[in-house]
């Protein structure tokens, strides 16, 4: 009789009933499910902060796009100067016609700082013999790209380089 | 082949897993004394974890030390936490080597065959006041430069060495960024490798020799210590993580200001709080004792006592053990004693 009374009882419950069933929580998976989390809990707090900490801090860009990179008459014709220009390094030149030129000096094959050849007459990048005409443009060897080309003013004396934006 | 039975032909681990279905610790009157090694250990560990954390960012120069610290504190993501749990940590494991210390002294675990890992811990005391000492000058503040000139001065007095072990120690015959280099060499590289051959060894003869079981009267009974005393173990580590956590997060530790070689020594300089014993006992000493000079007298009796505490388990030989233990005892209490009271005499003090 009693399991017949309980059998109904179960259907009363239906959906419910089945429930219970599939989700029936020992004491044993209950701690092992709280001792589970709590130690998922345990390696996120440690973890999170450890990742975050790992990644650095940016280091402000120089917001200045421009910059006295030398002064008239410190170049002599046919020779260069290499300066930093918002943290990055850039290449002054005083070409053999007297004008100057300006370009970044990170070589856009692997990142090299390039020099100015007098010899040549030319930009070259010693790493992998990349070389660049005075208009930055590839003229053999791996580089990919041409060297970017800041505008040179020159005022009051000062050769002013600056990055467009 | 199984992994498990290629794994255990080249490695033999089921050797280790016997090894410990077997151990066991004791249970005691004053068994949490057990547990003061494992939370020195775990310590340990955080010290190794966010050491290597710290040495992402920290510049060893003059001209960089504090501001790469302060850089650490302000700018790098959970800088502050890395840096303030190595700090409390590092205090935090002074403190409990000096507790694992008296509870294996007073436990007397020091007993033959044990003799060896007694002179092990000793030696990792002294590594572990060293590894305090030095990596207190590391951010280069006004407090810790001080300290330091006040410290490195205070080993010149030693008889006979003392001169070339200030030299030695300082890079030169000043505190400069000579002494931040070696400071940071020594913290960084050489105290590292020597306390982990040290602990090796002190772990290593640990395992070997079993937990000391003190001499008391009644049954004796044992733990298992897989599962019943690591899990123990483990809800101390993390209890100890927790404090930490929470040491660092209400209290974070200070950078003070950058140090100035030409600014005169600010009142109150003072070592960090495990070395106020010694720097009071030595500023209260007179003029002269004996035929040496006060300092000199106080040094040669600290450096006396290390080698009495390193030699401890050889001193209690011969056939009176009750009265021996005695003695022992009356020493311990009074070295302790001794410590806590000019630590607060110290911080009472001007």
């Amino acid at each position: 009789m009693a399991p017949k009374t309980r059998r109904r009882h179960a259907s009363f419950l239906g959906v419910l009933g089945m429930a219970r069933l599939q989700f029936r929580v020992t004491r044993r998976s209950l701690a092992d499910y709280l001792l589970g989390a709590g130690l998922a809990a345990l390696a996120g707090t440690v973890l999170y902060p450890l990742v975050r900490y790992l990644i650095p801090p940016e280091v402000k860009e120089v917001a200045a796009g421009s910059i006295v990179a030398a002064k008239v008459g410190e170049l002599k014709p046919n020779s260069a100067k290499i300066f930093l220009l918002g943290g990055k390094p850039a290449i002054l030149i005083h070409t053999p016609q007297g004008t100057y030129k300006a370009f970044s000096a990170v070589c856009t094959h692997l990142a090299c700082i390039v020099q100015y050849r007098p010899d040549l007459g030319h930009i070259w990048s010693a790493c992998h013999d990349g070389h660049f005409d005075l208009n930055g443009q590839v003229l053999s060897g791996p580089p990919p790209r041409p060297l970017p080309q800041y505008s040179v003013t020159v005022k009051a004396g000062d050769i002013v380089v600056t990055r467009p934006a | 082949m199984s992994l498990g039975a290629w794994l255990e032909d080249r490695l033999r681990w089921r050797a280790a897993d016997q090894f410990l279905r077997h151990k066991t610790v004791p249970v005691v009157r004053h068994g949490y004394v057990y547990y003061f090694g494992g939370v020195t250990l775990f310590l340990f560990l955080i010290q190794v974890f966010t050491g290597l954390l710290l040495l992402m960012y920290y510049r060893p120069t003059a001209d960089a030390a504090y501001e790469s610290v302060q850089f650490i504190m302000a700018r790098v993501q959970f800088g502050w936490l890395i840096r303030s749990v190595h700090s409390w940590a590092a205090n935090l494991m002074v403190l409990w080597v000096f507790a694992h210390m008296f509870g294996a002294f007073f436990l007397r675990a020091y007993r033959r065959p044990r003799e060896l890992t007694w002179v092990s811990g000793a030696l990792l005391l002294f590594l572990t006041l060293a590894f305090g000492f030095t990596g207190y000058l590391l951010p280069w503040n006004t407090l810790a430069y001080f300290a330091t000139i006040v410290g490195t001065e205070i080993m010149g007095d030693v008889p006979l060495v003392g001169k070339p072990l200030l030299v030695l120690l300082r890079g030169g015959e000043d505190v400069t960024e000579a002494t931040l280099s070696r400071f940071f060499g020594i913290h960084v590289a050489i105290l590292p490798a020597l306390a982990t051959l040290v602990l090796g060894l002190h772990l290593f003869l640990v395992q070997l020799h079993g937990m000391s079981r003190p001499q008391e009267r009644g049954p004796s009974r044992a733990l298992p210590f897989v599962p019943g005393f690591v899990l123990r173990e483990s809800m101390v580590w993390l209890l100890v993580l927790a404090v930490l956590a929470a040491l660092a997060v209400l209290l974070p530790w200070p950078v003070g200001q950058k140090a100035d070689p030409l600014a005169p020594a600010p009142a109150g300089i003072k070592p960090e709080w495990y070395f106020v014993f010694m720097f009071q006992t030595l500023k209260i000493l007179p003029a002269r004792v004996l035929w040496l000079e006060g300092e000199q007298a106080g040094i040669v009796a600290f450096m006396l006592a290390a080698l009495v505490l390193l030699v401890v388990p050889f001193l209690e030989r011969g056939e009176q053990h009750a009265r021996a233990a005695r003695i022992a005892r009356v020493l311990g209490v009074l070295a302790a004693l001794f410590i806590a009271g000019m630590t607060v005499y110290g911080y009472l003090t001007p």
